[in-house]
Formats: structure tokens, sequence, C-alpha cells
């Protein structure tokens, strides 16, 4: 891809206290395509996530969202931007209603990256695309199972129109119907022009979505291509993925 | 010999039993390691091992005594020391007064407030952080080390306790890979010198087929294999609940 | 008692309910979202009762009563909202010390804002035009503006959950009351969120005032009064929960009317028990029995852990040769004073004060810094120590010498019952539930009049004969100061201090080395308070009197400057910053009208320019270049 990546994060650091977490990561993200960060349980997807949305302090190196510099913006000023943001352990308001969680994730439509018009979500497409939301729409999000709290988190993001999303691992602990609803969310999202970021331990599961990949192994980025190539490397998902 | 035996261990958190019957052993001087995906019931397992959670029910029995619902620094006193997966050390005292501390708590002179504690138990604190390397960073706040020293500094605070068992919850998360095989290398020349039995869990798995004498795997709460590394990398349970667990994608993939 | 008394009390206590709901909702409201201890809450409060009466002197109508009310509560919220913008913006990410001390700050420039505003006098607000009767209920007579007052506050709790609930704006302050972080991480600027909060939880303060008006003068002393009901109230209910406000207020004022109506009680043998003397201590006795079975208050939930601090501290470093030597040739110099300035100088007088504060401020460094427990209420133990020499003195005749050694005993048995309770708790609801015993031990002294000598406290508490010149009491200050301080920093050395840094540092880690952190917290609290006894015991035969004003949360707060004033992490903070902090005090008094406002502005501009406190800012300029 020739054109400018729309996200950007080149020399990425963060450590919490004492401890160092990543080591200078660099990606690149381009608009409409949808990425895999893989990589086992520790390895830093989540901290990078959270490094590139500034929601870690002692964090440094450069990243750019569409053009802009956002090393030292405030998370909302980057959410603002369109990057969207589901965290790994979903983080939804679970005293609000699933209604008032959607309302909370609300921003005004925007343009795409091409420029032009994106057409807002709302609830009801929402509710659509995860018909289990629709029918606990006025339940506390905190006594709705853990899957459909995964489906909100992600809708609630949603409703901010994002025009790129860090997706962290959404197959986490999940029923398997669920994770094929996530397929086809992914994919639906996908379609409609958003580009993704999933950080994912399940290579099988990130294969059916992502044409790129990244391994992440101890905060270093170990491998970088195409998804098919990680697919026939044996040694490699040895290596970072598997035993 | 029998050194840790768990019989039956049960914990329900608000009706999902993060652990759920179960059983196993550990004998002296034996690398044990616990893997499992996230949610599996691990830490779970070692809080209540180390006291900071009572079991629902089920025995925790070190060396022939039960344990289970003793507050923390009362089976640290039976003999069990623990690593933090996060370490947990004192942040505004040296490495060599961390270890003294522990020194201090063990010989049960914590109460003393007259003889300053600088001069308790010295040469041994210092011999302790000989043996996990630390010896020329003895005077170092533990707020300023390195991470990876740190943890090296925790698992001296350990050993200062004279454990019989020691529970690492991942030892090497946050090191460097050079210092995680030679923390790795001592937990194991430690484990079978001075018959010290070890339970650490791992993410990494080169460390764990790396260094554990024998695996244990828990998933959603249960016990579902253990054995020798070969056998728990070769057995088709594990593969399928732990590596391919959520992974019905797979079937659709290949 | 009589089944109509019963009912008018309880009645009564509704009416009281709500205006303390009033009071507390915006508290609870601030804490909830923006994690601050607002301390100025209760001067907030303040301001809307003053702000109402000036409004109700030019707005005489009965319909300028009903917009003065408004009015004076929109000039409040207004006012929260320009402190947030202009001083807690700056302030979030700071330790939490410094937050409250910022709001305390703003407390002390609020009370003399409204002495030079208002005057010194208590202002008397009218009557509620139509309401200035009473009604007729079971046969007694009933205030018909405690019947709107009883409405008032159900209202408010509705119109809140409705504004809570309905709006979008209710939905954010809900969710980021929940995960503040989250909430910013989909956009929402917590900014602009902070301060419309803030202005209305001022509003709500500013509202409850204002109510309050017709009820009681507006007095510059209801600022303190009002912070302690609030904290209280938001406390039991459990932070951030207009209901757990809402129930916290109807139990802690029906309690109060119970004790009330039930009078003076004679049991079956002759001993009577005063209820009505239970009123002051009701509410913080609810308190604590809640604290203990619901540690984060009737419908609260558990915060997260405080945020990490910001930099680890230093290891303490025994004090070298040239130090030793040095302390010890100050002292004696210090110790020659009263042959330098004359025996009857105002100096001396003023050294007896600072050895005072120094004991004071370390026994409070003791636990606050290397025991992380920030008590607000250590005045409690300096109370009880005063306390039990005066009594001893005074009802028991024991000598002057005795009376004075059974000081530290006082605050011992005082931090041994209270501490037993606050080490169950930690962070912020440990601060809240020293506050309430300090209160508590306030409230029975103000009351026991037989015994205490209720508000006018106690005099004739002077040394013996030999001890009662100035220069001889200097002596004897300054010699048991000094050991008391050398006493703490021994023990600081010792094992036992290095376990208490431990139980800060790390709770997780202690227990895995076999420390009882329970246990070790709470001998610090009552080491703490024995080294506070001495100090109250030695601040009472230096005055010749003493008053519940020994043990006000002025004085506690005072202890709190002094020990952030030094730094809370160095050993010799507490003795620099009560040195300061006294002398300081003393020159502004001596030569301001407006002391405490100036004092504020100081401790604002302290908390800003130097948030490790003196010697923390001396150590970091002379280590670091």
């Amino acid at each position: 891809m020739n054109a400018a990546p729309l996200l950007r994060a080149r020399h990425l650091e963060a450590r919490y206290g004492a401890a160092q977490v990543l080591f200078g990561v660099d990606l690149d993200l381009h608009a409409g395509e949808v990425v895999a960060l893989l990589g086992r349980n520790g390895a830093g997807k989540s901290t990078t996530m959270k490094a590139i949305m500034g929601l870690i302090e002692q964090r440094s190196g450069d990243i750019s969202f569409c053009g802009r510099q956002i090393s030292a913006a405030r998370p909302h000023h980057i959410a603002r931007l369109g990057l969207g943001y589901v965290p790994e352990d979903r983080r939804i308001f679970s005293d609000l209603t699933v209604l008032e969680n959607l309302e909370v994730g609300r921003r005004p439509a925007r343009l795409g990256a091409d420029g032009r018009a994106m057409q807002a979500w709302t609830p009801e497409r929402l509710f659509a695309l995860f018909p289990n939301l629709a029918e606990a729409r006025h339940r506390a999000a905190g006594r709705i199972s853990g899957g459909e709290q995964q489906m909100l988190a992600v809708a609630r993001t949603l409703m901010g129109n994002p025009i790129a999303i860090l997706l962290d691992e959404p197959s986490e602990g999940v029923a398997p119907a669920i994770v094929d609803q996530m397929t086809d969310m992914i994919l639906a999202l996908k379609g409609a022009g958003a580009a993704i970021l999933l950080a994912e331990q399940n290579l099988a599961f990130a294969a059916l979505v992502a044409e790129r990949a990244y391994v992440l192994e101890r905060g270093e980025i170990r491998f970088e291509g195409a998804m098919r190539q990680l697919r026939e490397d044996d040694a490699l998902r040895r290596a970072y993925l598997e035993f | 010999m029998t050194l840790l035996a768990i019989d039956n261990l049960t914990k329900v958190f608000g009706g999902v039993r993060a652990v759920d019957g179960v059983s196993f052993s550990l004998e002296a001087g034996e690398l044990l390691a616990m893997i499992g995906p996230n949610g599996a019931g691990k830490s779970t397992c070692f809080n209540m091992v180390n006291g900071q959670l009572a079991p629902d029910s089920g025995r925790i029995v070190l060396a022939g005594v039960d344990i289970g619902g003793l507050p923390p620094h009362d089976i640290w006193r039976r003999g069990v020391g623990r690593t933090f997966q996060v370490a947990a050390t004192f942040s505004s005292m040296k490495a060599i007064e961390n270890v003294q501390m522990a020194l201090i708590s063990r010989q049960s002179r914590i109460g003393r407030l007259w003889k300053p504690a600088a001069r308790y138990a010295r040469e041994e604190a210092q011999a302790l952080l000989r043996r996990v390397g630390m010896a020329e960073q003895a005077e170092r706040p533990c707020g300023v080390l390195a991470y990876g020293d740190v943890k090296r500094v925790e698992l001296a605070i350990a050993l200062a306790g004279a454990p019989k068992l020691l529970l690492m919850d991942e030892p090497t998360a946050g090191m460097a890979p050079g210092e995680r095989n030679a923390l790795m290398a001592l937990t194991r020349e430690i484990a079978h010198d001075s018959g010290v039995g070890v339970l650490f869990t791992e993410h990494s798995m080169d460390v764990v087929f790396g260094y554990a004498d024998r695996i244990i795997v828990l998933a959603r709460g249960r016990l579902i294999a253990q054995g020798d590394p070969r056998g728990v990398r070769n057995d088709p349970r594990v593969r399928e609940v732990y590596f391919d667990a959520r992974h019905r994608v797979i079937g659709a993939s290949e | 008692m009589s089944f109509s008394g019963l009912t008018v009390q309880l009645l009564n206590g509704l009416a009281d309910a709500s205006a303390l709901f009033l009071l507390a909702a915006g508290l609870s409201l601030i804490f909830g979202v923006t994690r601050i201890v607002n301390f100025a809450h209760g001067s907030l409060y303040m301001l809307g009762a003053y702000v109402a009466w000036s409004l109700t002197e030019r707005l005489s109508s009965v319909a300028g009563f009903w917009i003065s009310m408004l009015l004076a509560a929109l000039a409040v919220g207004a006012l929260g909202a320009t402190i947030e913008l202009v001083l807690l913006r700056r302030m979030y990410r700071a330790p939490d010390l410094s937050q409250l001390l910022a709001t305390f700050a703003l407390t002390l420039i609020a009370r003399d804002a409204a002495l030079y505003l208002w005057g010194p006098e208590d202002l008397l607000g009218p009557r509620a035009p139509g309401l200035s009767g009473s009604v007729v209920i079971l046969g007694r007579l009933f205030p018909q503006y405690n019947l709107l007052l009883i409405a008032i506050g159900p209202v408010v709790l509705i119109a809140l959950r409705t504004l809570l609930a309905q709006t979008r704006w209710g939905v954010l302050v809900r969710a980021a009351t929940q995960d503040r972080e989250m909430v910013g991480a989909l956009g929402v600027n917590q900014s602009i969120l902070f301060t419309t909060v803030f202005a209305l939880g001022a509003f709500l303060a500013g509202l409850g005032g204002a109510l309050q008006l017709p009820r009681e003068p507006a007095s510059a002393g209801i600022d303190i009064a009002a912070i302690g009901d609030a904290f209280v109230v938001v406390v039991v209910g459990g932070m951030g929960s207009m209901p757990g406000a809402f129930i916290a207020a109807l139990l802690i004022c029906e309690i109060k009317a119970l004790c009330i109506a039930l009078g003076d009680w004679t049991t079956p043998f002759g001993l009577t028990i005063a209820f009505p003397h239970f009123t002051l201590v009701a509410e913080f006795a609810v308190m604590a029995v809640v604290l203990v079975l619901r540690p984060w208050g009737l419908l609260g939930r558990q915060q997260e852990t405080a945020r990490a601090s910001a930099a680890s501290t230093a290891p303490f470093t025994p004090a070298g040769s040239l130090t030793k030597w040095g302390a010890a040739i100050a002292l004696a110099a210090v110790a020659l004073l009263p042959f330098l300035v004359g025996g009857d100088s105002y100096i001396l007088v003023l050294s007896i004060d600072i050895c005072v504060g120094i004991l004071f401020a370390a026994s409070l460094h003791f636990i606050m810094g290397p025991g992380g427990m920030h008590s607000f209420g250590h005045a409690a133990y300096f109370g009880l120590g005063a306390y039990a020499s005066a009594l001893a003195l005074r009802r028991a005749d024991i000598p002057m010498e005795l009376a004075l050694a059974l000081s530290p005993l006082g605050g011992a048995l005082g931090a041994l019952a209270f501490g037993w309770f606050c080490v169950r708790l930690s962070g912020v609801y440990l601060s809240m539930l020293t506050l309430a015993f300090g209160q508590i031990v306030w409230s029975i002294v103000y009351q026991w009049d037989a015994i205490t000598g209720g508000s006018n406290g106690l005099i004739g508490i002077w040394p013996s004969a030999r001890l009662a010149s100035k220069s001889a009491y200097f002596h004897l200050t300054l010699a048991l100061s000094v050991a008391g301080a050398l006493l703490l920093r021994r023990i600081l050395f010792s094992p036992f201090g290095y376990a208490l840094r431990a139980t800060r540092d790390s709770p997780l880690r202690s227990g895995a080395i076999g420390i009882d952190v329970r246990r070790i917290q709470w001998a610090a609290f009552i080491i703490a308070g024995t080294v506070c006894g001495l100090a109250g015991g030695l601040f009472a035969f230096s005055k010749g009197s003493i008053s519940p004003e020994t043990i006000s949360v002025g004085r506690s707060v005072d202890g709190l400057v002094m020990v952030l004033l030094g730094g809370v992490e160095t050993l010799s903070g507490p003795i620099v910053g009560a040195a300061s902090y006294i002398v300081l005090q003393d020159v502004i008094s001596r030569h301001m009208q407006y002391w405490r406002a100036a004092l504020g502005m100081f401790m604002l501009l302290l908390v800003m320019a130097f948030p490790g406190g003196i010697v923390g800012a001396l150590r970091h300029r002379f280590t670091r270049t």
C-alpha cells in the first residue's frame, strides 16, 4: 500500500512503573484494512492499544492518526478524531442500561477518510447487527451475559462513528456463537470502510478477518507480513503463538 | 515426599465456579507449572494456597497440616513463600532492607522498637542477595531498580522465609528474554538443591516446557490434565480445551 | 413520653434529614465523579445562607423571598464552577492530601470573606412568607416551614434522579462515576463534565444553606459543622450514591429525633440516662457502626485503590555524625533561649507552642508518612491527653507532674479504641472515620458539662510551683518534645518502624512475609496517640485552661498542614513544618485582620508550588543539581 497510513506508530514504548512493557513497537494501519496484532498473553497487545489511545501515562514514541500527531493528545481528543477503542476487559458501565451505554459512546457522524459522509450509527442499526442486544436494551449492562457485554462494548464504540477501531480480543472468553457474530460484524465493518486493528491470541479467528498481521512477543514486533504467510509458516507459529 | 496436597478445592464468585473441585499434589524439590487460558482459575488457586482468599470447600494440606483459610501471614509462617505477577517489594527500602525485613519477620522480631533494623541479619540478607545475583545492588532502593532486578529481589525476599513451598505467579512476566532464563535456571537450582517445592504459573511456553518437571492444566476452573511436559503437550484434551479453546472457528478455517 | 411528642420529633427529624440531604448530595456527587473530597462544601453552604440573607434584605416581597433562595443557590453554583476552573482543574492528578489541603484553604478564605462582607454578627433571616406560622399536629404545634423542608428533600432526590437518569449529561455523569477513563476513551471531554458536576454540587450546597436561613441565622461558624455532618452522611450512604445519602440523612436525623423524644430516662436502679445528650454523638456513632459492618457505606461500592503514588519514597538514612552534632548544638542554643530573651518574653510563649506543635506534628507524621494512614482527626488524641491531665488535676487533685504523666495514657487509650476500627479501612474512608472519631470526642467533651465544663472548658490548670516560671516550663516542654520526637525517630528505624513502612509500601508483600498488617497499623496508632497525648498535656499546662476548641477539626487540620508544609516523606519535615506554621500563623494573626484568608492563600500557594513540602523542596534542590 502506498497511501499514507491512517494510523502510524513508531518507536512506541510504554511502561508501568518500573516494568517496561513495550520496546519500540512500529506499526501501520491503512484505511479500510483489518490488521491482526497477534501474540500470547502478556506479549503487550493490550498495552500497545492503550498506549495508542493515550491511556498510559508513561509512553513515548511517535503516533499519528489521519496525519495528526496524537503522541501527547488526551484520550477524548484521540477518540474525537475518529479512533475507536474496545478494551479487552470490555469496561461496560454495568450500572447503566444497554441503551445508556450506547448513549455514552454517541458522537456526531463524520466524514470518512475518503471524504464522503459516513452513515451515522444508531442504536437501531446496531441492534440489527447484534440482535441479542435489542432484547436487552433496557436491562442494566451488568446483568447481561458476557457475550452480550462484549457485543455492547463494540456497539458502544461504533456509536462514536469511528474511522478506525482498536479491537482488543473480542473473542476472549465468549461462546463460539458470539465469536461467529464477531466475525460477521468485523467483516461488515470492513465492508463499510472501517479500518480495524485486532488484537488476538486466536490465529484461526484472526485469519478469517485480517489480511495482514503483526506478531508481538515480549513487547517487540517479531513478525510483520501477510496473514497467509503466517499461517503457512509452522516454525513461526510455534515460536510465538503456540507451544 | 508429598509437600502440598490440594484436594477438591473450590471457590465460587457470584455463582461462577472460578475453581471447581481441583486436586493435585506437589513433591518437595519439584517444579510444577500450572497453565491454562485466561480465566482458568490459576490466580484464584494461588490466592487460596497463599491465604489471600479462603476456599469455599476442599483442603489445602501443606506438609500434613490443613492451611486452607488461614491468613497470609500465618501461612507464610508455615513455610509458604510467594512472588507476585507484578513484583511486590517495599519500594522505599533498599534491596537489602527488603530481605532483612523478611528475615526479621522470620525471627519474630517485628515488634522490636529500639535497635535499628539495619543491624539485624545483615550477613544473611547479603548472602541471599548474592544467591539471586543482586549483591552489588544491595544498597539501592527497590523503587529505582530495573524490573528484572526487582523480581530477583522479590525471590530473595521469598527465600528469606526459608520456605518449603514457593509460589511464583508469572515469575518472568515483564522481564527481558535473557533475564527470564537466568531467573528460571536459578529457581530450578534452588528447588533441586534445597528441596523447595515450586508451584508457578506462566504464559511463556518456552519457560514452562524448558523448566517445569511436571505440568497441570486448568480450564474454566477445572483441572483437565496433568503430567510431564511431553505428555501434556500431546494430550488431545489439552490441545482442544486450552490451545483451541473457543476455537471452534479452527474447524471452519481449516 | 407521649405518642404525639414522638410523632412531632420524628417529623422534625424528617425536616432535618431533608436539609442534611441537600448539603450531602452535592458533596457525594462531586466525589463520585471527580474523586475530590471537597472540604469547602461547608463553606459553599455557609455562603448560600449569607447570600440569601443579603438578597432577602433587598427583595422583601413574597416572590422576592423565593427568588432570593434560588438566586443564592445559583450564585454559589457559579462560584463552584469558578473554583473548579481556576483551582481544582490543576489538581486532579495531585495527591489526595494536596487536594484536601487546597479545599481546606478555600474554607479559610471563605470564612474571612464572609467576615469581611457580612461582619461577625449572626444574621437572622426573615421567616418564609406564607409559611411563618405553625400547624397543629396531634395537638402540638409544628412549624409550617418544616413541612416545606420535609417535601423538598424527596423532591430534590427525585429531581436529581431524573436528571441523572433522563439526560445525556446524567448518563455521562453516571458513567464517569463508574469508569471515568473509559468515558474519556469514548470521546467525552471530562473537563466539562467535572466543571458542571462541581457547579451542580455547589448549587445544592448553596440551596441547602439558603433554605436553612429561616430556621437558623447565617454565621461564620456553620461551615465546619456543616462539612462534618455532610461527610458523615456521604460516607454512611456510600460515596457517590444519591439514594444512599438520602437514606443516611434519614437514619441519622431520625436517630437524633428519637434521642430527643426519649428524653431523660431513669433506670430501675436510679441511674438517669439523658438521651438528648446523645444527639451530637449519634451521627458519628452511626458512621462508625456502618463503616465497620459495611466498609463502603450503605449503598456504596468498593472504590478502586487510590492512584499509585507518583514517585516512590526514598529510603530513610540515619543522620550522619555531622548532622547529629549540628542538631545537638542547635538544641543547646535553643535551651539557652530564656537567658537571651528574658524569662517573660513572648518569644518563650511562642517557643513553647512550637515545641508542643512539633510533638503534635511528629506524632501525626508517624502514622501519615511512614504509616500511609491519613488521619483527619488527630486532635482527638491531643484533646484526650489535655483533658486527662486537666481532669486529674482539677477533679482528682492529683499533683501536676503526675497529672501530666497521665496525658500520654489518655491519648493511648483513645488510639487503642479508635485505631481498632480505623485500620479496618483504608484511603479516604479511613480518613473520614478518623474525622468522625475526632468529632465524637469533641461532642462528648462539649456536652458533658458536669465533668469537662462543657463549652467553657476547664480553667486553673497551671504547672506546679517549681515549673511555674515560663523558662522552667519551656525547658520541660523542650526536653519532653525533643525526647518524644527522638523516640518516634528511633522507632522508625527499628524493625517495627520498617514493618510500618512495609505495610504502606505493599500490604500484599507484607502479608506474604508474615507481617500482620492490621496489628502493625493499630500499634502505630497507639504509639502516635501516646505521643500526641503528651503534646496535649503539655499544651494544657502551658495555657492554664482548655476548652473543646483543643479538639476541634481546625486543630486536626493544623496538624495536617504542619506535616504537609514540612513534607510527608521526610523525617525532619514535621519539625520544620510545625515551627514554620506556628511562627507564620503567629505573625500573620498579629499583623493582619484577615489572617485566615492570608493563611489560606499561603496554603494554596504551597500545594501548587511545593507539592513535596519545604524539606522535600530543599532536598530536591540540593540532591538534583
